[in-house]
């Protein structure tokens, strides 16, 4: 089967635009593949260009050597194939939430009436009927990001990126959130990459977790399978045996990572 | 919301002091009211400074009679062709700009010449390209708000934020549509918080170059006035810019409450 999404051996450096000398590899020699209709979390310590590979990815950044395919064909410009939820508020503040919600139908040149009448659609199915005329800055943190959500899978993309989409809701609403988008993505299965530094959340929602080195030159040092069943409840799903018993697998491996992550950006 | 009493007691003040100040014109200029201490003659006072009734009868005559909304009517076409041309360009020429980063190296030490000149100078120019009617006033007014607004266009366009660029992108957006629907608006929010600024002196533009040399508005009338030193109507001519400024700004804040309502303002809860 063609993978929704390959990213084949992946390097990024950024050069220093003062001195061209300076150089930092963000992402080395990666490689990760998404089936169709999988769900992998990323996970990796704070800083370790996590967001970077999201980004090449979404065809917004271009990699320094590697190659990106999607649906087996070579990504040239944006990935008009995915769907990409920012990790801060990427809603246009000068658009209320219907008119933000329908952007992407605007842009592909949808008749206004069978715009309005889809995002109403979509509204709803995130639970914000009744809002649309609000703009965001009316809205809780976490009614924004359930507009943003319904503004990128109204347009039904085969593939989700998501960057730590969660991170900066309480937890509550957060939880909240994690089961209403596994529920809408069980509804259609389409590929997610989830990023996250919090390997509970990366458990919770995935099918398989992915563990990133610390930066420089991050590269994956380990993959594993997600056997527990579906559908789940995010809540629900922490207090099992077996989620323990894979939180703490991942975790041995992961923790020297993390050390070594928090031990550079302390220098 | 402040309640009502207190706005009431406020607007009191208010009109209390605007009497206040018209008293004291009036006691102090017209003669025979309190002794001449600084003049040696009581006729230069109202002389120098006007007399408030005279002023005022003035300008009764001027709305009864009619003469003032020929005038007026001159002066607003002017501040509104130069308001509106110079957004324009303003506009149009900030965003390339901002988007254009080359173009935008060579242009900056013109740029930074032409605002800081003092541009009132360029009247005499427009004068002699456009004449003495209404073309040169409304040039005038463009070169002044053409800057406002320029800058704050090219602002608006460099600081949209880089999240919501790549939202846009990834929705589908393509450069065209970037600029329709994410550089114009985020550029037009700056254009609105300056509008004040750019309607004024629109307005500035319109009535020096009527000063300068023309045959109506309301800066041709106060000219005319000085020219034969009647005080009062240069004074009337005063007031009644004023006024017009004034209600202008009103018109000003309400069209930007209307654009700018995606925007937070402080303090929006009801008070029940």
């Amino acid at each position: 089967m063609t993978p929704a999404l390959a990213l084949e051996r992946i390097t990024c450096t950024f050069v220093s635009r003062q001195d061209r000398a300076k150089r930092y590899t963000a992402v080395k020699e990666t490689t990760l593949v998404v089936a169709p209709g999988e769900f992998v979390s990323v996970v990796g310590p704070t800083g370790c260009g996590k967001t970077t590979l999201l980004n090449i990815a979404a065809g917004l950044l271009q990699p320094s050597a590697g190659a990106v395919r999607v649906l087996g064909e070579l990504l040239v410009g944006t990935n008009t194939k995915a769907g990409y939820l920012f990790q801060s508020d990427a809603l246009m503040p000068w658009r209320n939430a219907i008119d933000n919600v329908t952007a992407g139908l605007e842009f592909r040149g949808i008749a206004r009436e069978a715009a309005r009448a889809q995002g109403e659609e979509w509204l709803k199915r995130v639970g914000l009927s009744g809002f649309g005329d609000r703009y965001p800055h009316q809205l809780s943190g976490g009614m924004r990001k359930r507009i943003a959500l319904a503004q990128t899978l109204i347009l039904s993309p085969q593939i989700l990126l998501m960057d730590e989409p969660f991170a900066a809701l309480d937890i509550q609403t957060r939880q909240l959130m994690e089961n209403e988008l596994l529920e809408l993505w069980s509804a259609d299965r389409k590929s997610v990459v989830f990023i996250t530094h919090d390997l509970e959340e990366a458990i919770a929602l995935a099918d398989r977790v992915v563990v990133l080195s610390a930066g420089p030159a991050t590269h994956p040092i380990g993959e594993y399978r997600i056997d527990l069943s579906r559908p789940r409840d995010v809540a629900e799903v922490r207090l099992t045996p077996r989620f323990l018993e894979l939180h703490t697998e991942i975790w041995h491996a992961m923790k020297d990572e993390v050390l070594k992550g928090y031990a550079q950006q302390r220098q | 919301m402040r309640n009502n009493g207190n706005n009431l007691a406020l607007r009191f003040w208010q009109v209390l002091v605007l009497v206040g100040m018209f008293v004291a014109w009036h006691v102090l200029t017209v003669p025979g009211i309190v002794p001449p201490f600084y003049f040696d003659d009581p006729h230069k006072a109202p002389f120098f400074f006007g007399e408030p009734l005279k002023v005022l009868s003035r300008i009764w005559d001027w709305f009864i009679g009619g003469d003032i909304y020929r005038h007026l009517g001159v002066t607003l076409i002017e501040t509104l062709l130069a308001f509106v041309i110079g957004t324009v360009f303003g506009v149009a020429i900030g965003i390339w700009l901002a988007l254009a980063p080359m173009a935008s190296a060579i242009c900056d030490p013109y740029v930074k010449a032409l605002n800081a000149m003092p541009r009132v100078i360029l009247a005499p120019i427009f004068f002699v390209w456009f004449g003495l009617g209404m073309a040169s006033k409304v040039a005038l007014g463009v070169t002044l708000v053409f800057f406002i607004v320029f800058f704050n266009v090219y602002q608006g366009v460099r600081e949209v934020s880089p999240v919501v660029l790549a939202n846009a992108r990834m929705l589908g957006a393509s450069r065209g549509q970037l600029l329709r629907y994410v550089y114009l608006p985020s550029a037009m929010s700056w254009v609105f918080a300056s509008l004040h600024n750019s309607v004024g002196l629109a307005f500035v533009g319109a009535v020096v170059g009527e000063y300068l040399g023309s045959s109506e508005g309301v800066g041709y009338l106060i000219h005319q006035a000085e020219g034969v030193f009647d005080i009062n109507t240069v004074f009337a001519g005063i007031l009644v810019l004023t006024g017009f400024a004034l209600a202008l700004d009103m018109v000003v804040t309400l069209v930007e409450r209307k654009l700018l309502v995606w925007q937070p303002r402080g303090g929006e809860t009801e008070r029940i």
